[in-house]
C-alpha cells in the first residue's frame, strides 16, 4: 500500500439488489489494483462529490475485482448503494485486521451473522468452502429481521442444500410462507453441540447480538480467544492517524475491526465508548 | 435446555424415575402437539426435528412466535396454574421427542423435594433463556445495524 490516503479508481461492473435497503456492487480496477483484501478487512469507499465511508469486503475476486455489500443509511452509503454499472468509485485499502479463517483449520468453524453482518462473513464461508477438507464441521447461523431481509438469498439457499455445511437461517419476525426457524440467533447457537476446545467462532452483527452470542459460547465453555468479533466504529483515515475510530485502547481501523472476544468483551459493555 | 441439562445434578435413581414418567413419540410434519388454551398435561424434550409455537391471529391463521429444536424443552405451563397452554405447537418436519407426563412429574417432585427443586431450577433456566431471546428480538437490532 504505497499511497494509503489516495483513492484508487474502481468501476462498478455489476449491481445486485439484496433487500429493500441493501445492494451488492462488484468493482474492477481502472488503472491499477489495490493490494489483495483478506476476509474481514474493509475499504474506504469514496462516492465522488458526496463523501467516503468504510465498507467491509464481502467478496474477493482472484481477478482483482472487489465486492462490497452496502446498506443505504446515509448520504454516502446511499450514493454507493445506488451506484450503477459504469459508475467510478474511489477506493482505499485494504485496511484492518482479518478473520484469518485459515487459522481455524482443523477445527469446527461456527459463523454467526446478524443482519448485514453476513456481508463481512461471506468471504469466511467462501474460503472455508474452497478449502472444505481443512475444517471439521462448518456451521453458519444467519439471523434477519424478516425472511425478505436476508442478504445473498440465492447463495444461502445453495449453502443450505450442501451436505458439508450446516446452515440455519432464523428470523425475528416470520412472514407468511416462512417455515424456517423463528428466534434470535442465540437460540440455534445454544442448540449446537460444541467441542469448545476444537471450535473457532466468528460473530458479526449489531454489538448486542455479538455480546449475547458470545455469552452463549462462553457458557458452552469456549475460551474467549476462540471467539472473534468484528467491531464497527467511525473509521475515517483508515491508517490509525485521525483517532475517529478510537475504542478504549484500540484504533479500530488498525487494531480491528476483527478482534478476539478477549479483547472486545471489556470494551463492549462501556456505555461511554 | 439439553437432555444433559435436564438431567444435570440428578442421581441415577432420579433419572430412572424421570424416564419412567416418560415415553417416546414421533410426529409427522404438521401434527399439532397441543392447542392454545388446552390442558397442559405434558412436556416434551425434543430429540430431533423442529416444533413451531404459534397463536391464532384473525385473518392470519396460526402465526409462529418461536421455533424450538433438538435438545430444547417444550412446555412449562403444566407447572403453574391454571395448567393451560398459552400457545399452540406444531411439528415442522418429522419430530422425535421424549414426552413427560406432568402429573407423574408433580408426584415425583412432591415425594422428593430435592428432585422437585432441581427440576424447577432446570425449567427456570429454560424460561430465562427464552425470556432473554425474546428481549433480544424486542430490541429489533437488525433494523438499526
Amino acid at each position: 500500500m504505497t499511497e494509503p490516503m489516495l483513492p484508487v479508481g474502481y468501476r462498478v461492473i455489476d449491481r445486485t439488489v439484496e433487500t429493500h435497503d441493501s445492494a451488492t456492487i462488484q468493482l474492477e480496477p481502472i488503472d491499477r489494483s489495490l493490494d489483495r483484501f483478506r476476509p474481514g478487512q474493509f475499504a474506504m469507499m469514496y462516492a465522488y462529490g458526496v463523501g467516503e465511508v468504510p465498507i467491509s469486503i464481502s467478496g474477493i475476486g482472484d481477478d482483482g475485482t472487489l465486492t462490497h455489500t452496502i446498506r443505504s443509511v446515509g448520504a454516502v452509503s446511499r450514493a454507493l448503494h445506488d451506484a450503477r454499472p459504469g459508475t467510478v468509485i474511489g477506493v482505499r485499502g485494504p485496511f484492518g485486521t482479518t478473520w484469518a479463517p485459515e487459522g481455524a483449520a482443523g477445527n469446527d468453524l461456527v459463523v454467526v451473522a446478524g443482519g448485514v453482518g453476513l456481508a463481512p462473513l461471506r468471504p469466511v464461508v467462501l474460503s472455508a468452502l474452497a478449502a472444505r477438507s481443512a475444517y471439521s464441521r462448518v456451521v453458519v447461523i444467519a439471523g434477519a429481521r424478516t425472511p425478505d431481509e436476508f442478504l445473498f438469498r440465492a447463495e444461502l439457499d445453495a449453502w443450505t442444500a450442501r451436505d458439508d455445511l450446516d446452515v440455519e437461517l432464523t428470523v425475528d419476525q416470520p412472514a407468511a410462507g416462512w417455515d424456517g426457524t423463528v428466534g434470535f440467533v442465540t437460540e440455534p447457537l445454544a442448540r449446537l453441540r460444541l467441542d469448545p476446545e476444537r471450535t473457532v467462532a466468528f460473530l458479526c452483527g449489531p454489538e448486542p447480538m455479538m455480546r449475547f452470542s458470545a455469552r452463549v459460547l462462553l457458557r458452552a465453555q469456549m475460551p474467549s480467544d476462540r471467539i472473534h468479533v468484528s467491531l464497527e466504529r467511525s473509521m475515517k483515515c483508515g491508517i490509525a492517524l485521525c483517532g475517529h475510530c478510537q475504542l478504549g485502547p484500540l484504533l479500530v481501523c488498525r487494531d480491528g475491526p476483527v478482534v478476539t472476544y478477549t479483547v472486545a468483551e471489556p470494551l463492549l459493555t462501556v456505555p461511554e465508548l | 435446555m439439553t437432555s444433559a441439562g435436564l438431567f444435570d445434578g440428578l442421581t441415577a435413581t432420579e433419572r430412572e424415575a424421570l424416564l419412567r414418567a416418560s415415553h417416546e413419540e414421533f410426529y409427522e410434519d404438521g401434527d399439532r402437539l397441543f392447542e392454545e388454551g388446552g390442558h397442559a398435561g405434558y412436556c416434551w424434550l425434543i430429540r430431533n426435528g423442529r416444533v413451531a409455537l404459534d397463536t391464532t391471529v384473525p385473518g392470519r391463521g396460526h402465526v409462529v412466535i418461536q421455533t424450538l429444536g433438538a435438545g430444547d424443552l417444550l412446555g412449562w405451563s403444566w407447572l403453574i396454574p391454571p395448567y393451560r397452554w398459552h400457545f399452540g405447537a406444531r411439528a415442522v418436519g418429522t419430530v422425535e421427542a421424549t414426552v413427560f407426563d406432568a402429573a407423574q412429574l408433580k408426584v415425583l417432585a412432591d415425594q422428593d423435594p430435592r428432585l422437585g427443586y432441581l427440576l424447577t431450577q432446570q425449567l427456570l433456566a429454560v424460561v430465562l433463556d427464552r425470556l432473554q431471546s425474546t428481549r433480544a428480538r424486542l430490541l429489533d437490532l437488525y433494523s438499526h445495524d
